[in-house]
Parts: C-alpha cells; sequence; structure tokens
C-alpha cells in the first residue's frame, strides 16, 4: 500500500496519525482527506456495490460521491472531510483485490 | 427560529458580493457554503492560501480575498461547512452542519450554487486516478498536491490554466490532449467583435499557451477517440489524431470540457429552465436581476449560466440591489443608478463567452459516447442502456431513470443528467426543451439519520 504516490505535497506541516482499514497513517492535520489520501499513495477509495469496480475521487467538491469512505460506521465524502487526529477510516466494499 | 432578510446559498464571489451589498444596505444576511472556507470554487480557501501559492495561482486567484473581506460584516453570518439539503417554500432552508441538521428562514433567497464540470463520459473514465481538471486545481490550490505525471484531455480556457499553473508549481503536465480543431477556430471569426471587447481574456489566454509550450508540453489538438486504459487505476491516454493512433502512459489523467451551471437547488425549486444552445446546457430563466420565476427566489454567477468569476461578482451585486429594493431598503432610483456601473462591467465581461463557446465545443464524442461507456457514474448505467430505454418508448429522462436508475445514486444526476438528455434527444429527434432533465427532489444531498436526530430547531426568535 505505501506505493509511491502519483502526487507530490507542498505544505509540511505538523503530521496526525489515522488509520486506513486498519493500517496506521501519518496525514497532514487539517488537511482535506482525499487529499491527504491521494498524496499518500492511496488511488482506491472504495469498491461500488453494482459491479465492485475501484474509485477514488473524481470532482474533489463533493458533487460526485466517488471519494466515499466510512469514519465511525458513516458513510462520508473523503473531499469534504478535514483530517483529524485518530481518524479510523475504512474502505466501503474493500474485497480482497484491493491495492 | 433564525428568520434573516437574505440567505445566500454558495460563498464564491457571486454569493459574497451579493451578501456585501446586501448587508450594506441594511438586510440581515445568512450565507451558507458546504465549503470549510469562503471562496467558492475559484478563490477556493483564498485566505488561507493566498499567502502560501499566490504567486503560483496568479492574480485573478488573490482578487478573491477582496471578496472574502467584504464577507466581515456585522449584518452577515457565514456559516461554513453547511451543506444545504432542503429549500422549502417563503423560505424554510435545512442544511447539516458538524453533522448536525439546522433549520433556518428567510425572507428573501440567493442562489449562489456556482458550476460543475461538464461531464466527459469516454472508456475508462470512471477509473481511479481519473479526475477533472478543476479537482486537479482544487488539489494545488487547496492541499498544495501536485500530480507528478498527469496528462491533460479536453478543451477550454480553464484547461490552459490549470496547465499554466501546473508549469508555474514545477510539475508540468505530460502531456495536452486536446479535442478542439482547427474547424472550431476558423468558426469563431463572426464572434471576434465580441472576443476584441475582452481581448485582456484573450491576451491572458496567449500567455498561458505560451508559457505551457516554453516548458515543452506537447499538444495533441484535434483527437478523437479519446481512451483512458487501466484495470485498477488510470494507465494510459489511447487517442487518434489525423487517423494515427497514440498511447500515452501516466497516472492520472485529468478530464475537462467547460463547465456548466450547478441547478439542483433551483431544480428543486420547480424554477423554469431552458436549453441554451450556445453553451449547451440548461439555464434558469431569470429576468435582468437574476430573479426567477419564483418570487422572492434570485439566482447569480455560474449558476445562472456560465460568465466566469467577475461576471458572478457583477451579477451578485446587481440581484442584491433588486433584493434590498423588494425589501424597500433602496428607492427605485438609487438601485437604478447603483446597478449602472455593474451592469456595464457585467457587460463587458459576457462579451467573449460567444467567442469562447464557438472555439471550445465540448467534446463531441463525450456528448453523445459509444454504447459501452458508462454515463451515470453511480448506478453504472451505460449510454447503450439510455438509448435502450428510448427503444422502448422513453422520451425523457425521468423516464429512463424510473426504468434504470440512471440519476438515482447519491450525486442526483449531477454527471449524468446533461448526458441522458442529449441521448433521447439524439434517439427521439424531440429539442431538449421537450426531452427536459431529472426532477430534482430534496434531500439535494445524501442525510442521515444521525443529522436528522440532531437537528437544530430549537432557536425561536421573538417573531414566532
Ligand atoms: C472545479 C472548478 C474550478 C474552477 N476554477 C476556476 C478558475 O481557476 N478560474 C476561473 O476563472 N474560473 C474557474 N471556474 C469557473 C468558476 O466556477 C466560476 O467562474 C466562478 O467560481 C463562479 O462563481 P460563483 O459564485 O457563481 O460560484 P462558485 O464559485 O462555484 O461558488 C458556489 C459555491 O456554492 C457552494 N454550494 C453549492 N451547492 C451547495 C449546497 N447545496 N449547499 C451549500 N453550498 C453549496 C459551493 O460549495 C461553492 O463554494 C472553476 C469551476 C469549477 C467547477
Ligand atoms: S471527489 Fe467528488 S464528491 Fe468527493
Amino acid at each position: 500500500m505505501k506505493t509511491a504516490s502519483p502526487f507530490l505535497e507542498l505544505e509540511n506541516g505538523p503530521r496526525v496519525n489515522v488509520t486506513l482499514d486498519g493500517m496506521a497513517l501519518s496525514l497532514p492535520r487539517g488537511a482535506n482527506l482525499a487529499a491527504a489520501l491521494l498524496a499518500a499513495g492511496v488511488g482506491v477509495f472504495r469498491r461500488t456495490p453494482v459491479s465492485n469496480a475501484p474509485r477514488g475521487p473524481f470532482c474533489m467538491m463533493g458533487a460526485c460521491f466517488d471519494c466515499l469512505i466510512e469514519i465511525d460506521g458513516t458513510t462520508r465524502q473523503a473531499c469534504m472531510i478535514e483530517v483529524t487526529d485518530g481518524l479510523e477510516i475504512k474502505r466501503p466494499h474493500r474485497d480482497e483485490a484491493l491495492a | 427560529m433564525t428568520r434573516s432578510d437574505l440567505v445566500v446559498i454558495g460563498a464564491g464571489p457571486a454569493g459574497m458580493a451579493a451578501a456585501a451589498q446586501a448587508a450594506e444596505l441594511g438586510l440581515s444576511v445568512i450565507v451558507l457554503d458546504e465549503q470549510p472556507r469562503a471562496g467558492g470554487q475559484i478563490y477556493r480557501d483564498v485566505d488561507r492560501v493566498a499567502p502560501l501559492r499566490g504567486d503560483m495561482l496568479g492574480a485573478d486567484y488573490t482578487h478573491g480575498a477582496t471578496l472574502t473581506a467584504g464577507l466581515q460584516h456585522g449584518a452577515i453570518t457565514h456559516v461554513n461547512g453547511a451543506v444545504v439539503w432542503a429549500i422549502e417554500d417563503q423560505f424554510r432552508i435545512s442544511y447539516t452542519v458538524n453533522g448536525r441538521g439546522a433549520q433556518i428562514d428567510a425572507d428573501r433567497l440567493l442562489l449562489a450554487t456556482g458550476a460543475l464540470e461538464r461531464p466527459m463520459p469516454l472508456p475508462g473514465w470512471t477509473l481511479p486516478g481519473v479526475m477533472t481538471a478543476g479537482a486537479g486545481q482544487i488539489l494545488l490550490k487547496q492541499s498544495g498536491v501536485l500530480a507528478r505525471n498527469a496528462v491533460l484531455v479536453g478543451s477550454g480556457p480553464l484547461l490552459y490554466l490549470i496547465a499554466a499553473q501546473m508549469v508555474r508549481a514545477g510539475t508540468p503536465p505530460k502531456a495536452m490532449i486536446e479535442t478542439q480543431s482547427r474547424s472550431d477556430i476558423a468558426g469563431t471569426a463572426r464572434h471576434l467583435g465580441g472576443a476584441l471587447r475582452g481581448w485582456r481574456y484573450l491576451v491572458k489566454g496567449l500567455k498561458m499557451l505560451a508559457s505551457i509550450t516554453r516548458v515543452g508540453v506537447p499538444r495533441h489538438t484535434g483527437a478523437t477517440d479519446i481512451a483512458i486504459e487501466g484495470t485498477d487505476k488510470a494507465q494510459a491516454v489511447t487517442f487518434k489524431r489525423n487517423g494515427r493512433s497514440h498511447r500515452i502512459a501516466c497516472d492520472t489523467v485529468f478530464l475537462h470540457h467547460g463547465v456548466v451551471p450547478n441547478t439542483q437547488a433551483a431544480r428543486s425549486l420547480n424554477i423554469a429552465h431552458t436549453w441554451d444552445a450556445a453553451q449547451r446546457c440548461f439555464i434558469p430563466q431569470l429576468d435582468s436581476w437574476g430573479q426567477s420565476d419564483k418570487s422572492g427566489v434570485f439566482i447569480a454567477g455560474d449558476g445562472a449560466g456560465i460568465g466566469g468569476a467577475r461576471a458572478a461578482e457583477f451579477a451578485g451585486t446587481i440581484a442584491a440591489l433588486q433584493i434590498a429594493f423588494e425589501a424597500q431598503r433602496l428607492t427605485r432610483e438609487d438601485r437604478d443608478r447603483r446597478a449602472a456601473a455593474p451592469r456595464a462591467k457585467l457587460a463587458h465581461e459576457l462579451a467573449v463567452r460567444p467567442f469562447l463557446d464557438a472555439a471550445y465545443p465540448p467534446y463531441a464524442q463525450a456528448l453523445l459516447p459509444h454504447d459501452a461507456t458508462i454515463i451515470c457514474r453511480c448506478e453504472e448505467i451505460t449510454a447503450g442502456d439510455i438509448r435502450s430505454y428510448a427503444g422502448l418508448g422513453c422520451i425523457g429522462p425521468n423516464q429512463t431513470k424510473a426504468f434504470g436508475r440512471a440519476g438515482m445514486g447519491p450525486c442526483q444526476g449531477r454527471y449524468c443528467g446533461l448526458g441522458v438528455t442529449a441521448i433521447l434527444v439524439d434517439a427521439t429527434g424531440q429539442t431538449p426543451d421537450e426531452t427536459g432533465y431529472y426532477r430534482i427532489r430534496p434531500p439535494l444531498k445524501p442525510v442521515t439519520l444521525g443529522e436528522l436526530a440532531g437537528m437544530d430547531i430549537s432557536a425561536p426568535d421573538a417573531a414566532e
């Protein structure tokens, strides 16, 4: 999962610890969660209920709902959330194939 | 229940300018925006970001700080992170903030909900790694996150702006795959007069293009048959140009072929919309003050038809003047006198639009995609599915929705609505107005039970 990210981060602020499907990740505090996950090398955010197809952020403005992730059992748009310490993030409809 | 003279939905240039003008004329204003900070799409997060990356983003971006400053008025309450999901008559607005539902009442309403990027369905567009170009720009602007190995695909001024910003950020795109052709440019001659009135935009455009080509970014214009390859993520873009096939490997694909009004809130109020042939989208029917066919509901900015950020700002001011006039804070003469300058500036801003619309038309093959291409991202309905529903007798999007769920997912048709209408127009021979658009019903965005349970409707004021 720690593949080299296709994204480069310019800002270099304090980071906090979160988990993604139980794995520890360190993300910039207060950053946009979808942006921070992309920068951390996470490309697939969920799989679709219809065909199990992989999806990741598409619009970054709260309109497409492709960035859905689960936080505390609630499905939310990662691009509309800020990173806070201790977030426990799950990827909906995850299966073994998830990279 | 808190009641204000005016509720503005959207804190982009239109909403911010309107709020400032209305407050100056003595109205109480509440501004709701789902983003964590003011700015809208163009000036996203400008107060925090301008000192960090203002140089990279340019003066057109940092201008936004003059508008966010206008929100610092005692009569304006700006609620950040407020997702509006229902608007009921005369006017009760329901929204969620910090996971809790809330409601407020308003005498008048200004919808300043801006634009969405025109959906660009092509093979592979649902793969992770494929995003809108605006999304790429948001990553850069708001988060300082840059795509190292990206290809830009599509057409339009915003595509060049984003490419130029990527160049300045030190991560130029690997290539530009452009869908406009020489004949599109040739067809713009009759709009050149207007374009020359907006010559500053043309000069800016040429400078952007120069900055992109100077660093050696290849531009492939007149591209067709564009597809994205990959299994679990985007790996390459393939396309044809002058009869030859090309393939460019990449990690990220940014798609863009223009922006269209975000009409969800207006449609939920049953405001009449008509098809705009030049902009190829539906726009709400408004008078010259931005007043809709529903008394008390105004619309300004790109949500009223694409005019760009400065046009949005002037339209916001103009709407606020009429709102203040209706609320008897302003005489008719005063209103007209104050409206003269923003009206002149608005006309000037709009002069360049017909040229831009003609020079950078949407990518034809994404307006009428191949049968196998997914058109509804949420429900994974293909263009062929929609055509087969048309074959079964469906003549409008609400019928195809009932047949095949296209438009029933969480995005509520934001990224398939125009496509479904276009396919049905093509299949039935009806006009876009006859074909129509999805009926939009609240909630505009999904609401959880927890948000409803925590609903804050307790704060009645003296008026109740
Ligand atoms: C992704 C993107 C990037 C763009 N970048 C540029 C650029 O760099 N330069 C440029 O000239 N033009 C850009 N544009 C075009 C640009 O949107 C406009 O010209 C300008 O921002 C329009 O201003 P506006 O006030 O009409 O709307 P916007 O600036 O779009 O503001 C609308 C606001 O409404 C809010 N909103 C919408 N629905 C709801 C709801 N239900 N509840 C709460 N809030 C809501 C949104 O969060 C947003 O902040 C961009 C467009 C998009 C879509
Ligand atoms: S990326 Fe589209 S809603 Fe988050």
